[in-house]
């Protein structure tokens, strides 16, 4: 569904992807995985189109992506769900929501509210209630609850999982796969090794731009360097 | 309109009152006073669409005011043309200038105080050129010729003058309450809110930030067409100083950005302040100013949302909104 192929990308005269193949077929959980500074988030703003790749070509469903703009990506049915929880604080839950689903399916936003709403049972506890007075595993339901609500085929997230208590870890995972269920590829762009692994078939290693492991998650849990080097066992 | 609190709603009554009670009052003075802040509550507006709803807060609104009245001044006074039709190309180069300084400036994606910096330089920038040529008038302004009548859109009766004004107002303030319900007024305050996020949720933010500046324009260059069939007078500081600039500003602020009413409510306040500083004071000319400064910095301190939020405060109704979706 989604394919990058010999994607470079970087910022002015620092290169950052030097050079990517990846794929997420249909009904996927894909995990890419990578500490800190690699090229993780960089890579997610190539396939939304906030940054134009250097070189090679990002396809959705066949069609090229390179040189469309971030709001015709959306409509295309490619949803990002941003890191750090950019939500709208001053806004309403419900009205926050709702903003998700005017670039597209705008016809059916009440049936896609109530999906939303059985996903995230939280959210509809507090519909009128302030976005910025939810705690922060709160407001990375409502992000990710405002990305459903454009109906996408294809659902990029990008490090739901940070600064949240292990709890609310365990259970943005839960919900994760919740969505996968309900027919939503996933591109799940995390450092949490362990928890992504156990949520996603397939995973990609990035270093320093590059790819260095990839394959099916059950292989890569057990691969004795990605332990050494990630999990410290 | 739907109204959050009993505050709003008597807030709200006791301007329409204020306004309706004009016509009634002994002394000319109120309706001459009330006129002038009718056309600011105009440009207020106008600052509302991109500094209220949208978040860019602008400092030069005079650049869009002075094009509309130096564009209809122009077109009647060295070209003989019709004033309706020039009024109305002063609105549309209005509308130009502000998607002009828009399309420029958020093509660099400025934002805050480097968006309200550029938006001063326009403004000033167009001060000078407006004082530097001939076609303008230069520094002795343009004078429309005195010819009263419904054709030159000129009208001697001041109470004629303050009913078209209240229509005006009203219809500016119907377009913004249609924006604020719109889907376009939606993508604004997302926008306002985080632009990143609206960025992330397929909002083309860089198109309705420079389609907000479109209508901004629009209603500041009719305050402007507006302010020069009035006093038939223009030159470059009237219309393309900084007061303007600040006027167009201070009432959303002290009003409540971002909400309909709220710039009317603000610019009638601090007219109304201003004006019995006048009478207070008879010999400190430009206390005014220094008394809307005085105010402002309070209601920034104090209140955020402006009187309109202060007003919310009181009585709170519940509003259905929410229940819509239980």
């Amino acid at each position: 569904m989604l394919k990058l192929s010999g994607i470079k990308a970087g910022y002015g005269s620092m290169s950052v992807l030097q050079g990517l193949d990846l794929h997420v077929d249909k009904g996927e959980i894909v995990a890419l995985l990578g500490s800190n500074g690699v090229g993780k988030t960089t890579l997610n703003n190539v396939i939304s189109g906030f940054i134009r790749p250097t070189a090679g070509t990002v396809t959705f469903k066949g069609d090229v992506l390179n040189n469309r703009k971030p709001s015709e990506i959306v409509a295309m049915g490619v949803a990002h769900v941003p890191e750090g929880r950019k939500i709208f604080p001053n806004l309403s839950i419900s009205e926050n929501l709702k903003l998700g689903a005017f670039r597209r399916a705008s016809s059916n936003i009440s049936q896609n509210f109530d999906r939303v709403c059985t996903i995230f049972p939280r959210l509809k506890e507090r519909l009128s209630q302030l976005a910025g007075t939810l705690s922060g595993g709160e407001q990375q339901m409502l992000a990710i609850g405002r990305g459903m609500m454009s109906e996408p085929e294809l659902l990029i997230l990008d490090e739901p999982s940070l600064g949240l208590s292990p709890i609310m870890v365990e259970e943005m995972f839960d919900l994760i796969t919740k969505i996968n269920a309900d027919g939503v590829s996933v591109l799940l762009v995390e450092q949490n090794v362990m928890q992504s692994l156990g949520v996603a078939q397939r995973a990609y290693v990035i270093e320093q731009g590059r790819f260095v492991m990839q394959g099916e998650a059950a292989t890569l849990l057990a691969d004795p360097q990605l332990r050494q080097a990630y999990l410290g066992m | 309109m739907k109204f959050n609190s009993v505050g709003q709603i008597a807030l709200v009554v006791a301007v329409c009152a204020y306004l309706l009670s004009v016509y009634f009052m002994a002394s000319p003075v109120w309706m001459g006073f009330t006129i002038n802040a009718l056309i600011v509550a105009v440009i207020a507006q106008s600052w509302n669409i991109t500094g209220g709803f949208g978040g860019m807060s602008s400092f030069g609104h005079a650049a869009l005011y002075g094009t509309g009245a130096y564009a209809s001044a122009i077109l009647q006074v060295q070209y003989g043309v019709n004033p309706w039709l020039a009024f109305a190309i002063g609105i549309v180069a209005g509308a130009a200038m502000g998607g002009f300084i828009g399309a420029l400036a958020f093509r660099y994606g400025l934002k805050g105080s480097y968006f309200a910096l550029v938006t001063l330089a326009f403004a000033e920038v167009l001060r000078i050129c407006a004082s530097s040529f001939d076609i303008t008038g230069g520094g002795s302004g343009l004078q429309l010729k005195l010819e009263p009548g419904i054709a030159n859109l000129q009208f001697p009766d001041r109470t004629v003058v303050y009913t078209l004004l209240l229509v005006v107002v009203a219809l500016v303030m119907l377009v913004t309450y249609m924006i604020k319900k719109s889907r376009f007024g939606a993508y604004l305050v997302a926008v306002r809110e985080n632009e990143d996020a609206a960025r992330a949720l397929g909002i083309d933010t860089y198109k309705i930030k420079v389609q907000a500046m479109v209508i901004s324009g629009a209603f500041g260059g009719l305050a402007g067409a507006l302010y020069l069939q009035l006093w038939l007078f223009i030159d470059s500081t009237v219309v393309y100083g900084s007061a303007v600039s600040i006027e167009a500003l201070i009432g959303p602020i002290i009003g409540g950005a971002g909400t309909v009413w709220g710039p009317l409510i603000g610019t009638l306040g601090l007219h109304l302040l201003g004006e019995g500083a006048k009478h207070l004071l008879p010999n400190a000319p430009g206390l005014n100013f220094v008394l809307y400064a005085i105010v402002l910095i309070c209601a920034v301190r104090f209140l955020p949302r402006g009187l309109m939020g202060l007003a919310a405060l009181i009585g709170t109704l519940k509003t259905r909104k929410d229940e819509d979706h239980a």
